[in-house]
């Protein structure tokens, strides 16, 4: 049974139905429940030609559905009429696909969750255990965000930016458990860029494949963070940086620079580096400045501090900060480790500590504890 | 999303605005209430934004480990203590705002009268589990 060739196969065989006249809504579920037959029965008896197959079982599955559903009448007209030609170009509706489930009338979550079961053909059940909802309210979620694009056009045109980031949110925010989900995110926008040029889009995926080189190294075994500087950076995956980095010159090359293009620079530039000392912070506070033309947010503000302050002290990096809002998020934590830098540890130790009880993220928490609790100790000998 | 717990207390918050205790409503006031808490439920399920609701009876106890070997320790039920949690729900919302919209629906249950009850209800962020956020 080839799973990742069934989740592959998914958004082309869903944008076949829907040019042959069936609803996207009940199209994507056909194609689901086809997909549970495959599950089924292909590992006894693989297709020959498991698109073709997946296309059949899935409008067999797509009249059913609609039959069932007699007082739809509409739907029975495009059903009675033979099924039209196939898609000039698979390509095409996987992408349309793509614009659809990230469509601005959805809530990110929303979009988060239609993208990874009509895209990603992964089941309510695993997305659930992504979000750490229970299934029946993914479920909800799921079929409400049909609904929302039940009357968008499925060649109307969309927008890239709104797609990139969906799949940010995907990479970002899900719980790794029967699903990798940052995998899966990763794999969905390598999908992507073989459909567009869009420099942005291979600025995201270059994005994340440097991050996930890291993430054996961010994590310890139970789950605690490593901060960048206490790293094994033999524990890197070379391979996946060494793609990154093609990628994003590839990008790059086009001129055309984007958030996350500059933000895959960064990454690129940690990724280069054997310690925090050998790391070329002036060329990472340049990309900051990049970044903080493109969007100045003031995460990006609060990010490029910290960067100043590696390169030119933690004097400098304090009056980075100027104008910043103390109340953002992280900024505490920032201040701490600035403070830190300067010697200052008393100060240090109160920042972090009062950066924990501030945090939003377990792991987050724990790790500025234990940096107070280490400074605390210090102090006391 | 984020996700927010809503703590409903039987004592402990701040003054209530309306004070008759439920067994001296009209029973049909009573089954009024009950059927907007389910209905509550219900529709934060359809909405996908439900994670868990549950009620807690009234009787509760502390407990504690008393040493290797030994029995625990326990100090109650805590009839005296000021602050008892009735129930709990945990939404998963898109912002504060629509977590903070929500309390305020829930906390329009209809009381003695048939009048909103505008009970106090406690809202807290639930802390992540996982994302990358901090440390590089």
């Amino acid at each position: 049974m080839d799973e990742p060739l069934l989740r592959e196969l998914t958004p082309a065989v869903i944008g076949i139905l829907v040019r042959r006249g069936a609803d996207f809504a009940t199209a994507e579920d056909a194609v689901q429940e086809a997909l549970v037959d495959a599950v089924r029965t292909w590992s006894d008896d693989p297709p020959r030609d498991p698109k073709g197959w997946l296309v059949t079982v899935a409008w067999r599955r797509f009249l059913d559905l609609t039959r069932s559903e007699t007082s739809r009448a509409r739907r029975e007209i495009a059903v009675d009429a033979e099924p039209g030609p196939g898609p000039v170009d698979g390509r095409d509706d996987t992408l349309r696909l793509y614009f659809l489930c990230a469509h601005p009338s959805l809530t990110p979550a929303s979009a988060v969750a239609l993208t990874l079961r009509a895209v990603g053909g992964l089941t309510t059940r695993q997305i659930a255990e992504a979000y750490l909802v229970p299934e029946p309210t993914m479920a909800q979620r799921i079929s409400r965000a049909k609904r929302t694009v039940s009357g968008v056009r499925f060649d109307e045109p969309g927008d890239l930016a709104t797609v990139l980031r969906v799949l940010y949110l995907v990479f970002n925010e899900g719980y790794t458990g029967d699903v990798d989900v940052a995998a899966e995110a990763i794999r969905l926008t390598r999908q992507l860029a073989t459909m567009t040029d869009e420099p942005e889009v291979a600025g995201l995926l270059a994005l994340m494949l440097l991050h996930h080189a890291r993430r054996d190294a961010r994590r310890r075994a139970d789950g605690s963070l490593v901060a960048l500087a206490a790293q094994d950076r033999s524990r890197w995956d070379t391979t996946l940086i060494a793609e990154g980095v093609e990628v994003l010159q590839t990008a790059l090359a086009q001129d055309r620079l984007g958030d996350f293009q500059a933000q895959a620079a960064i990454a690129a530039l940690h990724a280069d580096a054997r310690s925090t000392e050998e790391t070329d912070w002036p060329q990472i506070v340049s990309w900051y400045d990049e970044l903080v033309g493109l969007n100045g947010s003031p995460v990006v503000r609060l990010n490029r501090a910290v960067a100043v302050a590696e390169a030119d002290g933690p004097q400098a990096g304090f009056a980075a900060l100027a104008g910043l809002d103390p109340a953002l998020p992280r900024y505490p934590a920032v201040t701490a480790y600035l403070h830190e830098k300067a010697g200052d540890l008393p100060a240090a130790a109160a920042g972090y500590a009062e950066a924990a009880r501030a945090a939003t993220n377990t792991a987050e928490r724990d790790h500025l504890t234990r940096q107070a609790a280490r400074l605390n100790q210090s102090l006391r000998s | 999303m984020a996700k927010y717990l809503l703590l409903k207390h039987y004592r402990g918050g701040p003054t209530p605005v309306h004070d008759v205790p439920m067994e001296k409503w009209a029973p049909e006031e009573v089954d009024a209430h009950m059927r907007f808490m389910n209905d509550f439920a219900k529709r934060l399920e359809d909405s996908g934004e439900l994670v868990e609701s549950q009620a807690l009876a009234e009787e509760g106890t502390f407990v504690r480990y008393d040493g290797e070997g030994r029995p625990p320790v326990t100090d109650g039920p805590f009839a005296e203590t000021k602050d008892l949690i009735a129930g709990f729900m945990i939404i998963d919302v898109e912002s504060y705002d629509r977590a903070l919209e929500l309390a305020s629906d829930l906390s329009a249950a209809p009381g003695a009268g048939g009048q909103p009850l505008q009970e106090w209800l406690e809202i807290r962020p639930v802390m992540w589990t996982f994302g990358e956020t901090v440390a590089d």
